[in-house]
């Protein structure tokens, strides 16, 4: 851009610099994991362009993941009850390594009704479900969900049919926790991959139930 | 070496109530209340000695326990009914409850 075409301004006045991003006050975590990159990167330990590689792997992992292991369980009982047992290994027959994750599976049923937290931090499947939703990683949500997960799941729009009793996963050590939901009334005719697509990430942290008409939200326009 | 597992599905426990300055995997709000053996998870490296970085050795027996809502909250929501927490303990955070309850 040529510098004619813009209105005169005081140069003395600001110095150039790009403006700061907002809310970019570092924490005492972040500057330590600054601190410790960059020392990793100067020692030779590891390059920057592996870190890179790793958080874009970290972000390639989708709900969609856990999806599928949900669609097949649904479709095929055999693999349901594999799931049940083993779930680490049972998603290996789906081409999903998720060692050494050790992966516990808990189902929806119709009188028992599961749901996902980690009270001291913010254990998640990852490597089914992707990075886990700030609400999840939330002081609220993990002091209130195993105290009123009812009230919790309201909020959520979620009310639990009468009958159906409510059990809260804490993931305070070496397991990960996904939730079976159930499968939707009226969903017979749905192949493995269409019912696959219905399966949403909160249903399988338990904060929903998976419905066969999803509300969807409208498109923001450019 | 790992010790064989001190406790089997559905003996009662007792969370241990203590008092640690150092990092432990135990929440607060399971220390001193009563549950029972959900299932065996199997020995796994001690993460208070981990978060000392030391190698967590021996490893310890996890368990996973679970509690009755009304147990944990005296404020426990009115429609809790069987309403339960499951949450992953140490064995050495577990004693032996001689009660069943």
């Amino acid at each position: 851009m040529n510098h004619s075409d813009h209105p005169p301004h005081d140069h003395s006045s600001h110095d150039h610099q790009p403006p700061p991003d907002e809310g970019r006050q570092l924490s005492d975590v972040q500057y330590l994991e600054i601190a410790l990159r960059e020392l990793l990167i100067e020692k030779g330990v590891i390059n920057a362009d592996e870190i890179r590689a790793g958080v874009e792997a970290l972000d390639a992992v989708t709900p969609a993941q856990g999806a599928r292991v949900v669609a097949r369980a649904w479709c095929d009982d055999q693999f349901r009850q594999r799931l049940l047992a083993d779930g680490s290994k049972a998603c290996i027959e789906l081409g999903i390594d998720i060692r050494p994750t050790r992966l516990v599976v808990v189902e929806n049923t119709d009188n028992w009704h599961n749901v996902i937290v980690c009270t001291l931090c913010s254990c998640y499947p990852r490597l089914l479900l992707g990075l886990p939703p700030d609400w999840y990683k939330s002081r609220e949500y993990r002091s209130r969900v195993v105290r009123e997960p009812r009230k919790v799941l309201a909020e959520f729009g979620t009310q639990l049919p009468a009958g159906v009793s409510l059990r809260v996963h804490d993931s305070t050590a070496d397991m990960r926790y996904l939730v079976l939901p159930r499968r939707p009334a009226n969903s017979e005719h749905l192949d493995e991959e269409q019912l696959a697509a219905l399966v949403t990430r909160d249903s399988m942290i338990g904060v929903t139930l998976v419905q066969t008409s999803l509300v969807r939200t409208q498109a923001i326009p450019d | 070496m790992t010790l064989a597992p001190k406790f089997k599905q559905g003996d009662p426990v007792q969370v241990c109530a203590r008092d640690v300055a150092h990092h432990r995997r135990t929440p607060s709000y399971v220390q001193g209340r009563r549950g029972y053996i959900e299932r065996f998870c199997g020995a796994f490296a001690n993460p208070e000695l981990l978060a000392q970085g030391r190698d967590g050795l021996p490893l310890i027996n996890l368990y996973r326990v679970r509690f009755e809502q009304a147990e944990l909250w005296t404020t426990a929501e009115v429609d809790a009914g069987d309403d339960s927490v499951d949450v992953e303990i140490y064995e050495h955070w577990l004693r032996q409850c001689d009660e069943p309850f």
